[in-house]
Protein backbone atom coordinates (compact mmCIF):
# COMPACT_ATOMS: atom_id res chain seq x y z
CA UNK A 1 0.00 0.00 0.00
CA UNK A 2 2.45 2.58 1.14
CA UNK A 3 4.60 1.87 -1.95
CA UNK A 4 2.17 3.96 -4.03
CA UNK A 5 2.75 7.02 -1.89
CA UNK A 6 4.93 8.47 -4.70
CA UNK A 7 3.43 11.79 -5.77
CA UNK A 8 2.09 12.61 -2.31
CA UNK A 9 5.48 12.89 -0.75
CA UNK A 10 6.20 11.28 2.58
CA UNK A 11 3.47 9.62 4.59
CA UNK A 12 0.94 6.98 3.74
CA UNK A 13 -1.09 7.16 0.51
CA UNK A 14 -4.50 8.22 1.70
CA UNK A 15 -5.89 9.58 -1.54
CA UNK A 16 -5.98 6.40 -3.59
CA UNK A 17 -4.82 6.01 -7.16
CA UNK A 18 -6.76 5.45 -10.42
CA UNK A 19 -7.30 1.76 -9.83
CA UNK A 20 -8.81 2.41 -6.43
CA UNK A 21 -11.12 5.04 -7.89
CA UNK A 22 -12.27 2.57 -10.52
CA UNK A 23 -13.02 -0.01 -7.87
CA UNK A 24 -15.05 2.51 -5.99
CA UNK A 25 -17.00 3.31 -9.15
CA UNK A 26 -17.75 -0.37 -9.81
CA UNK A 27 -18.77 -0.74 -6.21
CA UNK A 28 -21.15 2.19 -6.51
CA UNK A 29 -22.57 0.83 -9.76
CA UNK A 30 -23.30 -2.58 -8.32
CA UNK A 31 -24.85 -1.02 -5.27
CA UNK A 32 -27.18 1.07 -7.40
CA UNK A 33 -28.25 -1.77 -9.68
CA UNK A 34 -28.95 -4.04 -6.72
CA UNK A 35 -31.00 -1.28 -5.11
CA UNK A 36 -32.99 -0.79 -8.29
CA UNK A 37 -33.69 -4.53 -8.53
CA UNK A 38 -34.99 -4.53 -4.97
CA UNK A 39 -37.11 -1.50 -5.77
CA UNK A 40 -38.62 -3.31 -8.78
CA UNK A 41 -39.84 -6.11 -6.51
CA UNK A 42 -41.49 -3.63 -4.20
CA UNK A 43 -42.95 -1.73 -7.15
CA UNK A 44 -44.45 -4.86 -8.73
CA UNK A 45 -46.23 -5.73 -5.51
CA UNK A 46 -47.40 -2.15 -5.09
CA UNK A 47 -48.73 -1.99 -8.66
CA UNK A 48 -50.57 -5.29 -8.30
CA UNK A 49 -52.16 -4.24 -5.04
CA UNK A 50 -53.06 -0.76 -6.25
CA UNK A 51 -54.57 -1.94 -9.53
CA UNK A 52 -56.54 -4.74 -7.87
CA UNK A 53 -57.70 -2.38 -5.17
CA UNK A 54 -58.73 0.38 -7.56
CA UNK A 55 -60.66 -1.96 -9.82
CA UNK A 56 -62.11 -4.13 -7.10
CA UNK A 57 -63.02 -1.73 -4.34
CA UNK A 58 -66.24 -0.64 -6.08
CA UNK A 59 -67.56 -4.22 -6.01
CA UNK A 60 -67.03 -4.74 -2.30
CA UNK A 61 -70.26 -4.33 -0.41
CA UNK A 62 -72.25 -6.11 2.23
CA UNK A 63 -74.26 -7.73 -0.52
CA UNK A 64 -71.10 -8.90 -2.26
CA UNK A 65 -69.93 -10.60 0.91
CA UNK A 66 -73.22 -12.11 2.01
CA UNK A 67 -75.17 -13.01 -1.16
CA UNK A 68 -74.67 -15.58 -3.85
CA UNK A 69 -74.62 -14.98 -7.57
CA UNK A 70 -77.91 -13.61 -8.94
CA UNK A 71 -80.12 -15.41 -11.39
CA UNK A 72 -79.06 -15.31 -14.99
CA UNK A 73 -79.19 -11.86 -16.55
CA UNK A 74 -79.56 -9.95 -13.28
CA UNK A 75 -76.84 -7.84 -11.76
CA UNK A 76 -75.75 -7.59 -8.12
CA UNK A 77 -75.31 -10.59 -5.91
CA UNK A 78 -72.06 -11.75 -4.41
CA UNK A 79 -69.64 -14.52 -3.65
CA UNK A 80 -70.73 -15.68 -0.20
CA UNK A 81 -70.55 -19.32 -1.23
CA UNK A 82 -66.95 -18.88 -2.41
CA UNK A 83 -65.89 -17.13 0.80
CA UNK A 84 -67.38 -19.84 2.99
CA UNK A 85 -66.03 -22.55 0.71
CA UNK A 86 -62.48 -21.19 0.74
CA UNK A 87 -62.50 -20.92 4.52
CA UNK A 88 -63.64 -24.53 4.86
CA UNK A 89 -61.25 -25.88 2.21
CA UNK A 90 -58.28 -24.07 3.70
CA UNK A 91 -59.20 -25.08 7.24
CA UNK A 92 -59.49 -28.74 6.26
CA UNK A 93 -56.21 -28.59 4.35
CA UNK A 94 -54.53 -27.01 7.38
CA UNK A 95 -55.82 -29.71 9.69
CA UNK A 96 -54.46 -32.35 7.32
CA UNK A 97 -51.11 -30.81 6.45
CA UNK A 98 -49.90 -29.02 9.58
CA UNK A 99 -49.61 -31.95 12.03
CA UNK A 100 -47.95 -34.17 9.44
CA UNK A 101 -45.68 -31.33 8.32
CA UNK A 102 -44.56 -30.61 11.87
CA UNK A 103 -43.85 -34.29 12.44
CA UNK A 104 -41.77 -34.41 9.27
CA UNK A 105 -39.84 -31.35 10.45
CA UNK A 106 -39.25 -33.02 13.83
CA UNK A 107 -38.07 -36.16 12.08
CA UNK A 108 -35.60 -34.38 9.81
CA UNK A 109 -34.23 -32.07 12.47
CA UNK A 110 -34.20 -34.32 15.54
CA UNK A 111 -34.32 -37.99 14.67
CA UNK A 112 -33.02 -38.72 11.18
CA UNK A 113 -29.33 -39.10 10.45
CA UNK A 114 -27.69 -36.34 8.47
CA UNK A 115 -27.91 -38.10 5.09
CA UNK A 116 -31.44 -39.34 5.45
CA UNK A 117 -32.54 -35.91 6.68
CA UNK A 118 -31.07 -34.15 3.68
CA UNK A 119 -32.66 -36.73 1.38
CA UNK A 120 -36.08 -36.10 2.92
CA UNK A 121 -35.55 -32.35 2.65
CA UNK A 122 -34.61 -32.77 -1.01
CA UNK A 123 -37.80 -34.75 -1.61
CA UNK A 124 -39.80 -32.02 0.11
CA UNK A 125 -38.22 -29.41 -2.14
CA UNK A 126 -39.21 -31.41 -5.21
CA UNK A 127 -42.73 -31.82 -3.88
CA UNK A 128 -42.81 -28.08 -3.35
CA UNK A 129 -41.80 -27.60 -6.96
CA UNK A 130 -44.44 -29.89 -8.44
CA UNK A 131 -46.80 -27.72 -10.53
CA UNK A 132 -50.06 -27.45 -8.67
CA UNK A 133 -52.04 -28.49 -11.71
CA UNK A 134 -50.19 -31.81 -11.56
CA UNK A 135 -51.13 -32.16 -7.91
CA UNK A 136 -54.70 -31.43 -8.96
CA UNK A 137 -54.69 -34.14 -11.63
CA UNK A 138 -53.12 -36.57 -9.18
CA UNK A 139 -55.82 -35.99 -6.59
CA UNK A 140 -58.45 -36.10 -9.32
CA UNK A 141 -57.24 -39.56 -10.31
CA UNK A 142 -57.03 -40.65 -6.69
CA UNK A 143 -60.23 -39.30 -5.18
CA UNK A 144 -62.50 -37.89 -7.86
CA UNK A 145 -62.34 -40.01 -11.03
CA UNK A 146 -65.24 -42.41 -11.06
CA UNK A 147 -66.75 -40.67 -8.05
CA UNK A 148 -67.67 -37.02 -7.71
CA UNK A 149 -65.89 -33.80 -6.88
CA UNK A 150 -65.82 -33.01 -3.21
CA UNK A 151 -64.52 -30.53 -0.70
CA UNK A 152 -62.49 -33.35 0.80
CA UNK A 153 -60.68 -33.92 -2.48
CA UNK A 154 -60.04 -30.19 -2.90
CA UNK A 155 -58.77 -29.85 0.66
CA UNK A 156 -56.55 -32.89 0.20
CA UNK A 157 -55.01 -31.38 -2.93
CA UNK A 158 -54.35 -28.15 -1.04
CA UNK A 159 -52.86 -30.15 1.84
CA UNK A 160 -50.42 -31.86 -0.54
CA UNK A 161 -49.25 -28.42 -1.66
CA UNK A 162 -49.06 -27.12 1.89
CA UNK A 163 -47.18 -30.09 3.35
CA UNK A 164 -43.66 -29.35 2.07
CA UNK A 165 -43.98 -25.68 3.03
CA UNK A 166 -44.91 -26.53 6.60
CA UNK A 167 -42.36 -29.33 6.90
CA UNK A 168 -39.47 -27.30 5.53
CA UNK A 169 -40.16 -24.28 7.69
CA UNK A 170 -40.65 -26.49 10.75
CA UNK A 171 -37.29 -28.08 10.06
CA UNK A 172 -35.58 -24.71 9.72
CA UNK A 173 -36.88 -23.31 12.99
CA UNK A 174 -36.34 -26.54 14.92
CA UNK A 175 -32.75 -26.59 13.71
CA UNK A 176 -32.38 -23.05 15.08
CA UNK A 177 -33.05 -24.19 18.63
CA UNK A 178 -29.61 -24.11 20.27
CA UNK A 179 -27.98 -27.50 20.58
CA UNK A 180 -26.90 -26.67 24.11
CA UNK A 181 -30.54 -26.45 25.13
CA UNK A 182 -31.33 -29.85 23.69
CA UNK A 183 -28.28 -31.31 25.37
CA UNK A 184 -29.12 -29.90 28.74
CA UNK A 185 -32.57 -31.46 28.53
CA UNK A 186 -31.09 -34.82 27.57
CA UNK A 187 -28.56 -34.52 30.38
CA UNK A 188 -31.43 -34.29 32.85
CA UNK A 189 -32.44 -37.79 31.87
CA UNK A 190 -35.30 -36.69 29.68
CA UNK A 191 -36.18 -38.93 26.75
CA UNK A 192 -35.62 -37.57 23.27
CA UNK A 193 -39.31 -37.36 22.47
CA UNK A 194 -40.12 -35.52 25.72
CA UNK A 195 -37.23 -33.19 25.01
CA UNK A 196 -38.65 -32.42 21.58
CA UNK A 197 -42.20 -32.05 22.83
CA UNK A 198 -41.61 -29.96 25.93
CA UNK A 199 -38.39 -28.06 25.28
CA UNK A 200 -37.75 -27.79 21.55
CA UNK A 201 -41.29 -27.35 20.23
CA UNK A 202 -42.31 -24.59 22.67
CA UNK A 203 -39.10 -22.73 21.89
CA UNK A 204 -39.73 -22.99 18.17
CA UNK A 205 -43.51 -22.61 18.34
CA UNK A 206 -43.58 -19.11 16.88
CA UNK A 207 -41.58 -20.11 13.84
CA UNK A 208 -43.67 -23.22 13.28
CA UNK A 209 -46.89 -21.20 13.41
CA UNK A 210 -45.35 -18.74 11.00
CA UNK A 211 -44.55 -21.53 8.56
CA UNK A 212 -48.05 -22.91 8.85
CA UNK A 213 -49.58 -19.48 8.20
CA UNK A 214 -47.39 -18.98 5.16
CA UNK A 215 -48.57 -22.37 3.93
CA UNK A 216 -52.17 -21.30 4.47
CA UNK A 217 -51.53 -18.06 2.61
CA UNK A 218 -50.01 -19.98 -0.26
CA UNK A 219 -52.84 -22.46 -0.74
CA UNK A 220 -55.62 -19.94 -0.14
CA UNK A 221 -54.95 -18.57 -3.60
CA UNK A 222 -54.49 -21.87 -5.43
CA UNK A 223 -56.82 -22.41 -8.36
CA UNK A 224 -55.41 -25.26 -10.41
CA UNK A 225 -55.74 -28.06 -7.85
CA UNK A 226 -59.35 -27.10 -7.22
CA UNK A 227 -60.40 -27.04 -10.88
CA UNK A 228 -60.48 -30.83 -11.04
CA UNK A 229 -61.49 -31.54 -7.51
CA UNK A 230 -63.94 -28.94 -6.28
CA UNK A 231 -65.13 -26.64 -9.06
CA UNK A 232 -68.62 -27.83 -10.02
CA UNK A 233 -70.41 -26.26 -7.13
CA UNK A 234 -73.94 -25.09 -6.60
CA UNK A 235 -74.83 -21.43 -6.36
CA UNK A 236 -75.53 -21.63 -2.67
CA UNK A 237 -73.57 -21.54 0.54
CA UNK A 238 -72.53 -25.07 1.43
CA UNK A 239 -70.64 -26.21 4.48
CA UNK A 240 -70.58 -29.88 3.56
CA UNK A 241 -67.20 -31.03 2.22
CA UNK A 242 -68.87 -34.22 0.96
CA UNK A 243 -69.85 -32.23 -2.13
CA UNK A 244 -67.89 -29.75 -4.17
CA UNK A 245 -67.29 -26.46 -2.35
CA UNK A 246 -67.01 -23.09 -3.98
CA UNK A 247 -63.76 -21.15 -3.55
CA UNK A 248 -62.62 -17.62 -4.23
CA UNK A 249 -59.89 -18.46 -6.78
CA UNK A 250 -62.15 -20.74 -8.82
CA UNK A 251 -64.89 -18.14 -8.55
CA UNK A 252 -62.54 -15.49 -9.91
CA UNK A 253 -61.67 -17.77 -12.79
CA UNK A 254 -65.28 -18.49 -13.69
CA UNK A 255 -66.33 -14.84 -13.32
CA UNK A 256 -63.62 -13.75 -15.76
CA UNK A 257 -64.93 -16.31 -18.25
CA UNK A 258 -68.34 -14.71 -18.23
CA UNK A 259 -69.17 -12.17 -20.91
CA UNK A 260 -70.78 -9.52 -18.68
CA UNK A 261 -68.88 -6.48 -17.39
CA UNK A 262 -70.54 -6.78 -14.00
CA UNK A 263 -69.09 -10.27 -13.63
CA UNK A 264 -65.67 -8.87 -14.48
CA UNK A 265 -65.88 -6.21 -11.83
CA UNK A 266 -67.02 -8.85 -9.37
CA UNK A 267 -63.92 -10.84 -10.30
CA UNK A 268 -61.83 -7.81 -9.38
CA UNK A 269 -63.68 -7.55 -6.10
CA UNK A 270 -63.04 -11.20 -5.33
CA UNK A 271 -59.39 -10.76 -6.25
CA UNK A 272 -59.13 -7.84 -3.87
CA UNK A 273 -60.68 -9.89 -1.09
CA UNK A 274 -58.28 -12.76 -1.73
CA UNK A 275 -55.19 -10.58 -1.85
CA UNK A 276 -56.27 -8.80 1.31
CA UNK A 277 -56.72 -12.13 3.10
CA UNK A 278 -53.30 -13.37 1.98
CA UNK A 279 -51.56 -10.13 2.91
CA UNK A 280 -53.17 -10.29 6.32
CA UNK A 281 -51.89 -13.83 6.84
CA UNK A 282 -48.38 -12.82 5.79
CA UNK A 283 -48.29 -9.86 8.11
CA UNK A 284 -49.63 -11.97 10.95
CA UNK A 285 -47.01 -14.66 10.28
CA UNK A 286 -44.30 -12.00 10.31
CA UNK A 287 -45.48 -10.56 13.58
CA UNK A 288 -45.63 -13.93 15.29
CA UNK A 289 -42.17 -14.82 14.10
CA UNK A 290 -40.70 -11.50 15.21
CA UNK A 291 -42.17 -12.01 18.66
CA UNK A 292 -40.92 -15.54 19.09
CA UNK A 293 -37.46 -15.15 17.59
CA UNK A 294 -36.62 -12.67 20.30
CA UNK A 295 -36.95 -15.61 22.64
CA UNK A 296 -34.59 -17.94 20.83
CA UNK A 297 -31.97 -15.31 20.17
CA UNK A 298 -31.96 -14.18 23.77
CA UNK A 299 -31.41 -17.76 24.83
CA UNK A 300 -28.28 -18.10 22.82
CA UNK B 1 -4.73 -46.23 37.97
CA UNK B 2 -8.17 -47.56 38.58
CA UNK B 3 -8.77 -50.30 41.03
CA UNK B 4 -12.15 -51.85 40.34
CA UNK B 5 -13.51 -52.00 43.83
CA UNK B 6 -15.47 -54.90 45.17
CA UNK B 7 -18.72 -53.01 45.20
CA UNK B 8 -22.04 -54.80 45.13
CA UNK B 9 -22.45 -55.33 41.44
CA UNK B 10 -25.48 -53.56 40.15
CA UNK B 11 -27.29 -55.18 37.32
CA UNK B 12 -27.96 -53.14 34.26
CA UNK B 13 -30.98 -50.99 34.74
CA UNK B 14 -34.10 -51.63 32.85
CA UNK B 15 -35.68 -48.64 31.14
CA UNK B 16 -37.31 -46.30 33.60
CA UNK B 17 -35.65 -48.11 36.47
CA UNK B 18 -34.96 -46.08 39.61
CA UNK B 19 -31.35 -45.48 40.61
CA UNK B 20 -29.25 -48.64 40.67
CA UNK B 21 -29.26 -48.31 44.37
CA UNK B 22 -28.20 -51.18 46.59
CA UNK B 23 -29.92 -49.52 49.52
CA UNK B 24 -31.78 -46.61 48.06
CA UNK B 25 -35.43 -47.32 47.72
CA UNK B 26 -36.56 -43.74 48.00
CA UNK B 27 -35.27 -40.36 46.92
CA UNK B 28 -31.98 -38.97 48.05
CA UNK B 29 -33.41 -38.24 51.46
CA UNK B 30 -33.29 -41.96 52.13
CA UNK B 31 -29.66 -41.90 51.15
CA UNK B 32 -28.78 -38.88 53.19
CA UNK B 33 -25.53 -39.55 54.93
CA UNK B 34 -24.72 -42.37 52.57
CA UNK B 35 -21.65 -41.69 50.50
CA UNK B 36 -22.14 -40.58 46.92
CA UNK B 37 -21.21 -42.88 44.08
CA UNK B 38 -17.76 -43.62 42.84
CA UNK B 39 -17.11 -43.37 39.13
CA UNK B 40 -14.26 -45.17 37.50
CA UNK B 41 -13.25 -45.15 33.91
CA UNK B 42 -11.46 -48.11 32.37
CA UNK B 43 -9.63 -48.10 29.04
CA UNK B 44 -11.94 -45.39 27.77
CA UNK B 45 -11.54 -44.50 24.11
CA UNK B 46 -13.70 -41.99 22.30
CA UNK B 47 -14.01 -41.32 18.61
CA UNK B 48 -15.44 -38.66 16.36
CA UNK B 49 -15.92 -40.57 13.15
CA UNK B 50 -12.47 -41.98 12.47
CA UNK B 51 -10.60 -39.57 14.73
CA UNK B 52 -9.59 -40.99 18.06
CA UNK B 53 -10.01 -38.26 20.63
CA UNK B 54 -9.48 -40.29 23.79
CA UNK B 55 -6.76 -42.90 23.54
CA UNK B 56 -7.45 -45.16 26.47
CA UNK B 57 -8.02 -43.55 29.83
CA UNK B 58 -8.13 -45.14 33.26
CA UNK B 59 -9.25 -42.85 36.02
CA UNK B 60 -11.28 -43.07 39.21
CA UNK B 61 -13.38 -40.32 40.75
CA UNK B 62 -13.80 -40.84 44.44
CA UNK B 63 -17.14 -40.38 46.16
CA UNK B 64 -17.83 -37.00 47.74
CA UNK B 65 -14.67 -35.58 46.28
CA UNK B 66 -14.15 -32.87 43.72
CA UNK B 67 -11.89 -33.94 40.90
CA UNK B 68 -10.67 -31.27 38.51
CA UNK B 69 -9.65 -32.12 34.96
CA UNK B 70 -7.06 -29.76 33.54
CA UNK B 71 -5.18 -29.71 30.27
CA UNK B 72 -4.76 -27.63 27.14
CA UNK B 73 -7.61 -27.05 24.69
CA UNK B 74 -8.43 -30.06 22.59
CA UNK B 75 -6.86 -32.56 24.96
CA UNK B 76 -10.16 -34.38 25.41
CA UNK B 77 -11.32 -33.10 28.82
CA UNK B 78 -14.84 -32.34 27.73
CA UNK B 79 -15.06 -35.46 25.61
CA UNK B 80 -14.10 -37.53 28.62
CA UNK B 81 -16.73 -36.17 30.96
CA UNK B 82 -19.34 -36.35 28.21
CA UNK B 83 -18.55 -40.05 27.98
CA UNK B 84 -19.38 -40.49 31.65
CA UNK B 85 -23.08 -39.69 31.20
CA UNK B 86 -23.13 -40.87 27.60
CA UNK B 87 -23.72 -37.41 26.15
CA UNK B 88 -20.78 -38.00 23.82
CA UNK B 89 -22.85 -40.28 21.64
CA UNK B 90 -25.39 -37.52 20.99
CA UNK B 91 -22.95 -36.05 18.48
CA UNK B 92 -23.46 -37.63 15.06
CA UNK B 93 -20.69 -40.08 14.30
CA UNK B 94 -19.33 -40.11 17.83
CA UNK B 95 -18.82 -43.30 19.82
CA UNK B 96 -16.94 -44.58 22.81
CA UNK B 97 -15.23 -47.81 23.85
CA UNK B 98 -14.20 -49.07 27.24
CA UNK B 99 -16.04 -49.04 30.52
CA UNK B 100 -17.43 -46.36 32.79
CA UNK B 101 -18.40 -47.84 36.13
CA UNK B 102 -20.84 -46.17 38.47
CA UNK B 103 -20.29 -47.98 41.74
CA UNK B 104 -19.31 -51.04 39.75
CA UNK B 105 -22.16 -50.93 37.23
CA UNK B 106 -21.05 -50.26 33.67
CA UNK B 107 -23.01 -47.40 32.13
CA UNK B 108 -22.11 -48.81 28.73
CA UNK B 109 -23.30 -52.28 29.75
CA UNK B 110 -25.84 -54.25 27.84
CA UNK B 111 -29.44 -53.31 28.55
CA UNK B 112 -28.50 -50.03 30.17
CA UNK B 113 -30.83 -47.17 29.31
CA UNK B 114 -29.00 -43.90 28.60
CA UNK B 115 -31.90 -42.00 30.09
CA UNK B 116 -31.45 -43.79 33.42
CA UNK B 117 -27.71 -43.10 33.32
CA UNK B 118 -28.29 -39.39 32.85
CA UNK B 119 -30.72 -39.21 35.75
CA UNK B 120 -27.95 -40.39 38.04
CA UNK B 121 -25.14 -38.43 36.45
CA UNK B 122 -26.09 -34.79 36.01
CA UNK B 123 -24.29 -32.24 33.91
CA UNK B 124 -23.71 -28.50 33.98
CA UNK B 125 -22.57 -26.93 30.74
CA UNK B 126 -20.11 -24.23 29.87
CA UNK B 127 -22.72 -21.64 29.03
CA UNK B 128 -25.74 -21.14 31.22
CA UNK B 129 -28.72 -22.22 29.17
CA UNK B 130 -32.00 -22.01 31.05
CA UNK B 131 -34.99 -23.13 29.00
CA UNK B 132 -36.13 -19.82 27.49
CA UNK B 133 -39.83 -20.58 27.51
CA UNK B 134 -39.87 -21.38 31.21
CA UNK B 135 -40.00 -19.50 34.47
CA UNK B 136 -37.39 -19.92 37.18
CA UNK B 137 -39.62 -22.42 38.95
CA UNK B 138 -40.41 -24.35 35.78
CA UNK B 139 -36.75 -24.53 34.83
CA UNK B 140 -35.90 -26.22 38.10
CA UNK B 141 -38.98 -28.42 37.94
CA UNK B 142 -38.40 -29.35 34.29
CA UNK B 143 -36.27 -32.40 34.93
CA UNK B 144 -38.71 -33.75 37.50
CA UNK B 145 -41.79 -33.07 35.41
CA UNK B 146 -40.34 -34.45 32.22
CA UNK B 147 -39.27 -37.62 33.96
CA UNK B 148 -42.67 -38.15 35.50
CA UNK B 149 -41.90 -37.20 39.10
CA UNK B 150 -44.56 -34.65 39.82
CA UNK B 151 -45.03 -35.18 43.53
CA UNK B 152 -43.75 -32.69 46.06
CA UNK B 153 -42.56 -30.33 43.36
CA UNK B 154 -42.62 -27.18 45.49
CA UNK B 155 -40.43 -28.69 48.15
CA UNK B 156 -37.99 -30.22 45.68
CA UNK B 157 -37.69 -27.00 43.70
CA UNK B 158 -36.99 -25.03 46.86
CA UNK B 159 -34.42 -27.59 47.99
CA UNK B 160 -32.67 -27.51 44.64
CA UNK B 161 -32.62 -23.71 44.57
CA UNK B 162 -31.29 -23.62 48.13
CA UNK B 163 -28.74 -26.25 47.14
CA UNK B 164 -27.60 -24.03 44.30
CA UNK B 165 -27.42 -20.99 46.59
CA UNK B 166 -30.05 -19.16 44.59
CA UNK B 167 -33.16 -19.39 46.77
CA UNK B 168 -32.70 -16.13 48.64
CA UNK B 169 -32.22 -14.22 45.41
CA UNK B 170 -35.21 -15.59 43.54
CA UNK B 171 -37.75 -16.82 46.10
CA UNK B 172 -39.95 -13.78 45.51
CA UNK B 173 -40.02 -14.10 41.72
CA UNK B 174 -40.17 -17.79 40.95
CA UNK B 175 -42.58 -17.19 38.11
CA UNK B 176 -40.27 -14.72 36.35
CA UNK B 177 -38.55 -16.03 33.22
CA UNK B 178 -35.29 -17.87 33.84
CA UNK B 179 -33.47 -15.97 31.13
CA UNK B 180 -34.11 -12.70 32.97
CA UNK B 181 -31.48 -13.55 35.57
CA UNK B 182 -27.85 -12.45 35.44
CA UNK B 183 -25.24 -14.74 33.91
CA UNK B 184 -24.04 -16.08 37.24
CA UNK B 185 -27.58 -16.56 38.49
CA UNK B 186 -28.49 -18.36 35.29
CA UNK B 187 -25.62 -20.76 35.79
CA UNK B 188 -26.71 -21.42 39.37
CA UNK B 189 -30.22 -21.92 38.03
CA UNK B 190 -28.81 -24.57 35.71
CA UNK B 191 -27.05 -26.16 38.65
CA UNK B 192 -30.35 -26.15 40.55
CA UNK B 193 -32.03 -27.71 37.53
CA UNK B 194 -29.46 -30.50 37.58
CA UNK B 195 -29.71 -30.96 41.35
CA UNK B 196 -33.50 -31.18 41.29
CA UNK B 197 -33.43 -34.62 39.72
CA UNK B 198 -31.18 -35.75 42.57
CA UNK B 199 -28.15 -36.99 40.68
CA UNK B 200 -25.38 -38.76 42.52
CA UNK B 201 -22.62 -37.51 40.31
CA UNK B 202 -22.36 -34.00 38.87
CA UNK B 203 -20.25 -33.29 35.82
CA UNK B 204 -19.32 -29.66 35.27
CA UNK B 205 -17.88 -28.64 31.94
CA UNK B 206 -16.07 -25.33 32.51
CA UNK B 207 -19.04 -23.98 34.45
CA UNK B 208 -17.43 -20.62 35.18
CA UNK B 209 -15.72 -19.83 31.91
CA UNK B 210 -18.41 -17.33 30.92
CA UNK B 211 -18.76 -15.74 34.36
CA UNK B 212 -17.22 -12.78 36.12
CA UNK B 213 -14.98 -13.32 39.16
CA UNK B 214 -17.70 -12.73 41.75
CA UNK B 215 -20.14 -15.11 40.11
CA UNK B 216 -17.27 -17.58 39.77
CA UNK B 217 -16.53 -17.33 43.47
CA UNK B 218 -20.16 -18.09 44.30
CA UNK B 219 -20.10 -21.21 42.15
CA UNK B 220 -16.86 -22.35 43.70
CA UNK B 221 -18.32 -21.99 47.19
CA UNK B 222 -21.29 -23.93 45.98
CA UNK B 223 -19.10 -26.76 44.70
CA UNK B 224 -17.59 -27.02 48.16
CA UNK B 225 -21.09 -27.50 49.64
CA UNK B 226 -22.31 -29.83 46.93
CA UNK B 227 -19.61 -32.39 47.44
CA UNK B 228 -21.30 -33.38 50.67
CA UNK B 229 -24.04 -34.84 48.50
CA UNK B 230 -22.54 -35.72 45.16
CA UNK B 231 -19.34 -36.74 43.49
CA UNK B 232 -18.13 -33.86 41.35
CA UNK B 233 -16.00 -33.83 38.24
CA UNK B 234 -15.13 -30.37 36.98
CA UNK B 235 -13.37 -29.51 33.76
CA UNK B 236 -11.59 -26.20 34.00
CA UNK B 237 -9.19 -24.07 32.04
CA UNK B 238 -8.43 -22.06 35.11
CA UNK B 239 -5.70 -23.64 37.17
CA UNK B 240 -6.30 -21.37 40.14
CA UNK B 241 -9.83 -22.66 40.13
CA UNK B 242 -8.66 -26.24 40.13
CA UNK B 243 -6.35 -25.42 43.01
CA UNK B 244 -9.17 -23.75 44.95
CA UNK B 245 -11.97 -26.27 44.55
CA UNK B 246 -10.53 -29.67 43.77
CA UNK B 247 -9.50 -32.40 46.18
CA UNK B 248 -7.87 -34.24 43.36
CA UNK B 249 -6.66 -33.06 39.98
CA UNK B 250 -6.07 -34.95 36.77
CA UNK B 251 -3.90 -33.60 33.98
CA UNK B 252 -4.71 -34.66 30.44
CA UNK B 253 -2.72 -34.19 27.28
CA UNK B 254 -3.52 -35.24 23.74
CA UNK B 255 -6.24 -37.71 24.64
CA UNK B 256 -4.29 -39.37 27.42
CA UNK B 257 -4.19 -39.05 31.17
CA UNK B 258 -0.76 -37.82 32.20
CA UNK B 259 -1.21 -37.96 35.92
CA UNK B 260 -3.75 -37.71 38.70
CA UNK B 261 -3.30 -37.10 42.38
CA UNK B 262 -4.14 -34.85 45.29
CA UNK B 263 -4.43 -31.31 43.96
CA UNK B 264 -1.64 -30.14 46.23
CA UNK B 265 0.78 -32.65 44.71
CA UNK B 266 -0.16 -31.89 41.11
CA UNK B 267 0.55 -28.21 41.56
CA UNK B 268 3.55 -28.33 43.84
CA UNK B 269 5.17 -31.65 43.28
CA UNK B 270 4.09 -33.25 40.00
CA UNK B 271 5.68 -36.52 39.03
CA UNK B 272 5.60 -35.86 35.30
CA UNK B 273 7.63 -33.06 33.74
CA UNK B 274 4.81 -32.32 31.28
CA UNK B 275 2.46 -31.66 34.18
CA UNK B 276 5.02 -29.37 35.72
CA UNK B 277 5.46 -27.46 32.48
CA UNK B 278 1.72 -27.06 32.10
CA UNK B 279 0.93 -25.95 35.65
CA UNK B 280 3.81 -23.50 35.62
CA UNK B 281 2.55 -22.00 32.37
CA UNK B 282 5.31 -23.14 30.03
CA UNK B 283 2.72 -24.34 27.50
CA UNK B 284 -0.99 -24.82 27.03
Amino acid sequence: MSATAGQMGPGPALRGDGRLRRRRLVNRLMEISASIAALVAVAVLAIVIISVASKGISSISIEFLTKNAPLFGQSGGGIANAIVGTLILVALATVMAVPVGILIGIYTSEFAGARLASLVRFVLDILNGVPTIVTGIFVFGLLVAGKAQSGWAGAFALAVIMLPIVARSAHEVLALVPKAMKESALALGVTRWKMVLRIVLPTAAGGIITGALLGVARVAGETAPLLFTSSIFANEVSTKPGGALASIPVKIFSLTEEPSPSAHSQAWGAALLLIFFILLLNVLARAIYARSSRRTTRAR
Amino acid sequence: MSQPQPQPTVSAETPQAPPPAPAAPGPAAARAGAPAREVSIERLKAFYGQAEQLKGIDLAFEPNQVTAIIGPSGCGKSTMIRCINRMHEEIPGARAEGRVLLDGADVYGEGVDVVAVRRLIGMVFQRANPFPTMSIYDNVAAGLRLTGRRRDLDRKVEEALRGAGLWDEVSDRLSAPGIGLSGGQQQRLCIARSLAVEPEVLLMDEPCSALDPIATLKIEELIEDLKQRVTIVIVTHNMQQAARVADRTAFMLDGRLVEVGPTQDIFTNPRDTRTEEYVTGKFG
